[in-house]
């Protein structure tokens, strides 16, 4: 074995594996870097300016919004008692909270759409309340929350696993209520891991495609019928050719390296107490 | 107080510890101290049994009901609050008055002389600064009972000699009911007004630690104590770090700081026996007459009265070669820095 051997002349091993991993970066990082870079800046303002598309990106990324307020919701609890319980099929269950990340999305759009449809399942419940899901913004928020909710869930359950539940169970003896134990304790600890969990959520919501598409394509916003931006890019470059999409791809992929570079700046502070 | 639990780790359990005792509860690692601390809390639900405080039934009572403070062995201080604010979570849990939580926070802090620590972060504390912290949250809600699950095992020996006074001095202080999980069969001595032995989930013996050593209840309770030679001695200055340690019919060299009233104990197999005085650097050597021996396996336990009785672990290989059998007289010999005084 030569694989760690010092000298000055790098041993087989190294050079390979330098070489693939710099294939790997460049396939990577070139097509994001080049079409950053591909439109003017001018371009993507007056892009910006155009009201299909900021109606577009303002409809997509307050539904992320609502997708992940909804998701903390009800995704916080779910994570918590994963966390802090042990049951037979646990394991399944968590498995299959993740199956969203893994399935084709257009599926995941039928599969909606069979359930929030207005004479199915839960469409006839919220029907009597007034809400509906086809062509609708909560049509868009529930696809959004159902593909990109797996990782609130795992992030925020990973938090609280960290959280030794000893430190909660001195809280209860010490007169903290299970509630008041919740929100001075256990959540103060994991809100790091919480927001971490919130942004890739957001991130990944504003991102769909498939489901969106078949549940809610354009939708009632503001007096106008936007489609969200991924689809919106989809319909300019099928339209228009490649040049019409590019400067909305590059919007797109400016506001989701803003959201990954706040989310890095959470872990890393996470790293160094 | 009673508890009267019984589930898949705990059996037949049935304690009664008096109001203002120091009672600890003994036993080997696994042997389920931690499960029945946080039963007695309420932290772990119980598949049958009862616990009163007080003839006050108090099985069904949320934790946070029960008047019960923990302190675990890795203190488990809340790393996002302040030292002040860990100590006045309690208070600000159960509703306490604005205006008097300072005060009594400042109070317990000059209690346990941390005073100077209550603008800290706990991850800045040494392991025995967060035990003070630990006791201080605990004790300013005023609890009826104070549990302690292996308060002095993760110090260092300074902090641990430290923390053993000032776990003796707050039970005199404050007349509380304590209960302290250990392994450690000088910390019964030195702590307990009374001891529970625990083995595999049963309570295999209580009494007082002079109960436990001299009349043990069963071989486990027996070889528990047996694997120290436990005296209680006057020590005073024999110079150069050591003691002269009076244990009534001997004395023993011990290296130690600690002067006045203390206790000692040998470890068996820290004794050297032999048949004739050796010339050695050991500095404590007694003639006696061996009065007991036990096969345990491979090693045999030897009991030596110079007096008083001394346990020595030596090989069946040894008890052969010095023909050790009871009546005969042997020399035991060990070193100053083999005894533990505390």
């Amino acid at each position: 074995m030569r694989m760690f051997r010092i000298s000055t002349r790098p041993s087989v091993f190294s050079i390979v594996f330098l070489i693939l991993a710099l294939l790997m970066l460049v396939f990577i990082l070139t097509p994001l870097i080049k079409t950053c870079f591909s439109s003017s800046p001018g371009t993507i303002w007056h892009t910006l300016l155009d009201e299909d598309v900021y109606m577009s990106i303002l409809m997509t990324a307050s539904c992320g919004l609502m997708a992940t307020v909804l998701g903390l919701i009800l995704g916080v609890p779910l994570a918590y008692l994963l966390a802090r319980h042990d049951f037979r099929g646990k394991r399944l269950l968590e498995s299959l909270i993740d199956v969203p990340i893994v399935i084709p999305h257009s599926a995941v759009g039928i599969a909606l759409l069979f359930v929030f449809g207005k004479q199915q399942l839960f469409g006839q419940v919220f029907y009597e309340i007034g809400l509906r899901f086809v062509d609708t913004l909560a049509g868009v928020v529930i696809a959004m929350m159902f593909v990109s909710v797996p990782f609130l869930i795992d992030s925020t359950r990973d938090g609280f696993k960290a959280v030794d539940p000893r430190m909660e169970k001195v809280a209860r003896t010490l007169g903290a209520s299970q509630w008041r134990t919740f929100w001075r304790v256990s959540l103060p600890l994991t809100w790091r891991s919480v927001v971490s969990g919130s942004i890739m959520m957001w991130a990944r919501a504003i991102s769909e495609f498939g489901a969106v598409l078949i549940l809610a394509y354009h939708v009632p916003f503001f007096g106008e019928h936007p489609a969200v931006t991924p689809v919106l890019i989809f319909e300019r470059f099928n339209n228009f050719g490649l040049d019409a999409a590019r400067p909305i791809a590059v919007l797109v992929i400016i506001i989701s390296l803003l959201a990954f570079v706040a989310l890095r700046t959470f872990t890393i502070k996470e790293e160094k107490p | 107080m009673k508890v009267d639990l019984g589930e898949f780790v705990l059996k037949n359990i049935n304690l009664d510890i008096n109001t203002g005792e120091y009672f600890i509860l003994l036993g080997p690692t696994g042997a389920g101290k931690t499960v029945l601390l946080e039963a007695i809390a309420g932290l772990y639900p119980l598949m049958q049994g009862k616990v009163f405080i007080d003839d006050r039934e108090i099985t069904r009572l949320a934790p946070e009901k029960r008047g019960i403070s923990i302190v675990y062995q890795d203190q488990m201080l809340f790393p996002h609050l302040s030292v002040e604010k860990n100590i006045a979570f309690g208070l600000k849990a159960s509703k306490c008055p604005r205006q008097q939580i300072k005060p009594l926070v400042d109070n317990i802090a000059e209690l346990l002389n941390i005073t100077h620590l209550l603008e800290r972060r706990p991850t800045t504390l040494s392991g025995g600064e967060k035990q003070k912290v630990a006791l201080a949250r605990a004790l300013v809600t005023k609890p009826a009972v104070l549990l302690l699950d292996e308060p002095l095992s993760a110090l260092d020996p300074q902090s641990r000699e430290v923390m053993r006074q000032e776990l003796a001095d707050i039970h005199r202080r404050l007349k509380i009911t304590m209960v302290h999980v250990t392994h450690e069969f000088e910390e019964a001595v030195a702590l307990g007004d009374r001891v529970a032995v625990l083995e595999q989930g049963e309570i295999a013996q209580v009494g007082t630690p002079q109960d436990i050593l001299r009349r043990p209840a069963s071989v486990f309770v027996a070889e528990f104590a047996l694997s120290r030679n436990v005296f209680t001695a006057n020590a005073t200055d024999a110079g150069e770090g050591y003691a002269a340690a009076d244990i009534g019919d001997a004395v023993v060299m011990v290296a130690t700081h600690l002067r006045g009233p203390v206790h000692l104990t040998v470890r068996p197999e820290d004794i050297l026996l032999s048949l004739e005085p050796l010339r050695s650097s050991a500095r404590n050597a007694f003639e006696g007459t061996v009065t007991e021996v036990v096969e345990r396996g491979s090693v045999v336990y030897v009991t030596v009265t110079v007096p008083p009785e001394f346990v020595c672990l030596v090989t069946s290989h040894s008890r052969e070669e010095l023909g050790l059998k009871e009546g005969v007289r042997v020399w035991l010999h060990f070193k100053a820095t083999a005894v533990h005084a505390f």
